[in-house]
């Protein structure tokens, strides 16, 4: 056995097991805690499969920024958890069945079939021309180039989640002081203007 | 050496738990949003070891543009959940029925 395969089973032990206990704690903080530790392991995975710059944008973007924000979302909220059991095990037989369907499928497809790459000759940017470059030079030499487009759209698409996030979660609150500017620099209304005559003054 | 089929048949049962964890989770709709990330890393990895095993750069470059996606439903969804929960008073599923379906 290759170091390489042992840890490959390794962490792919650890990815399923992780993500099993995610689906299946009760409390909400662990199960996100459960998550992050699956990136991580995906991450690992993803350094066995050469794909370096994906598994650190793997770190900083979903554990550092999507995990984070569960947990902030978890903790600021307070969820009543109610404590009825009964209602789950209404579901599980089900879930189950379909669940065990779905992964006997798969796994039997995926053990009994041989993928032959070899005579796919289709290759839109082949590995080989990147040989001398590391994982990430070669990443961004395509994707700034053949697939900017597709680059910039994802940028619009960010933008619009944030946006959107942003009105969903704007609110007006009673009684909380803010700064009106045109209200403030409004003149109608709130001063008087007064001719005064030449010598004489007026009264306060 | 490692073979293609055992990275897809890790990403099949990493989607398949994502899956169950959907169908099986009746409380949460966090769990339900952290079961959906399951999914498209599952995906994932099946694209970047497809990438990896054709000598093909492009499945990596799919694969970050579901990752940007994924960073922006999350954000949404959890937005959404935060208004609801303010609204509602409740993120249970069960309790989810306005619309009687």
């Amino acid at each position: 056995m290759s170091i390489s395969l042992i840890t490959f089973y390794l962490f792919s032990a650890i990815l399923l097991l992780s993500s099993l206990m995610v689906i299946s704690t009760k409390n909400p903080v662990h199960s996100v805690l459960f998550l992050i530790l699956a990136f991580l392991n995906a991450a690992g995975i993803f350094v066995i499969l050469h794909a370096e710059f994906l598994a650190m944008i793997l770190i900083i973007v979903y554990v550092g920024a999507v995990a984070v924000l569960f947990l902030f979302v978890v903790m600021m909220l307070d969820f009543k958890t109610s404590l009825e059991k009964d209602n789950i095990l209404k579901y599980m037989p089900i879930g189950l069945l379909i669940g065990l369907v779905f992964i006997a499928e798969l796994v039997i497809v995926l053990i009994n079939t041989r993928l032959d790459l070899s005579n796919i000759q289709i290759l839109s940017n082949p590995l080989d021309n990147f040989s001398d470059q590391s994982n990430t030079e070669a990443i961004g030499s395509i994707l700034y180039t053949n697939y900017v487009l597709y680059f910039q759209l994802s940028g619009v698409i960010l933008l619009v989640a944030m946006v959107g996030s942003i009105v969903l979660t704007l609110r007006d609150r009673e009684g909380v002081k803010r700064q009106i500017v045109s209200e403030q620099v409004d003149r109608k209304g709130k001063i008087e203007l007064v001719d005064v005559k030449s010598g004489e003054g007026i009264d306060i | 050496m490692i073979e293609l089929n055992q990275f897809l048949i890790l990403s099949a049962l990493l989607f398949s738990i994502g899956v169950i964890g959907i169908f099986l989770n009746r409380k949460n709709v966090i769990i339900i949003l952290m079961s959906i990330e399951i999914i498209l890393l599952a995906v994932n990895i099946n694209l970047v070891s497809f990438s990896y095993f054709l000598n093909d750069l492009t499945g990596q470059i799919f694969s970050l543009f579901v990752l940007t996606v994924a960073a922006a439903e999350a954000a949404i969804g959890l937005a959404i959940l935060v208004i609801y929960n303010r609204n509602a008073g409740s993120i249970e599923i069960e309790k989810i029925n306005t619309l009687k379906g």
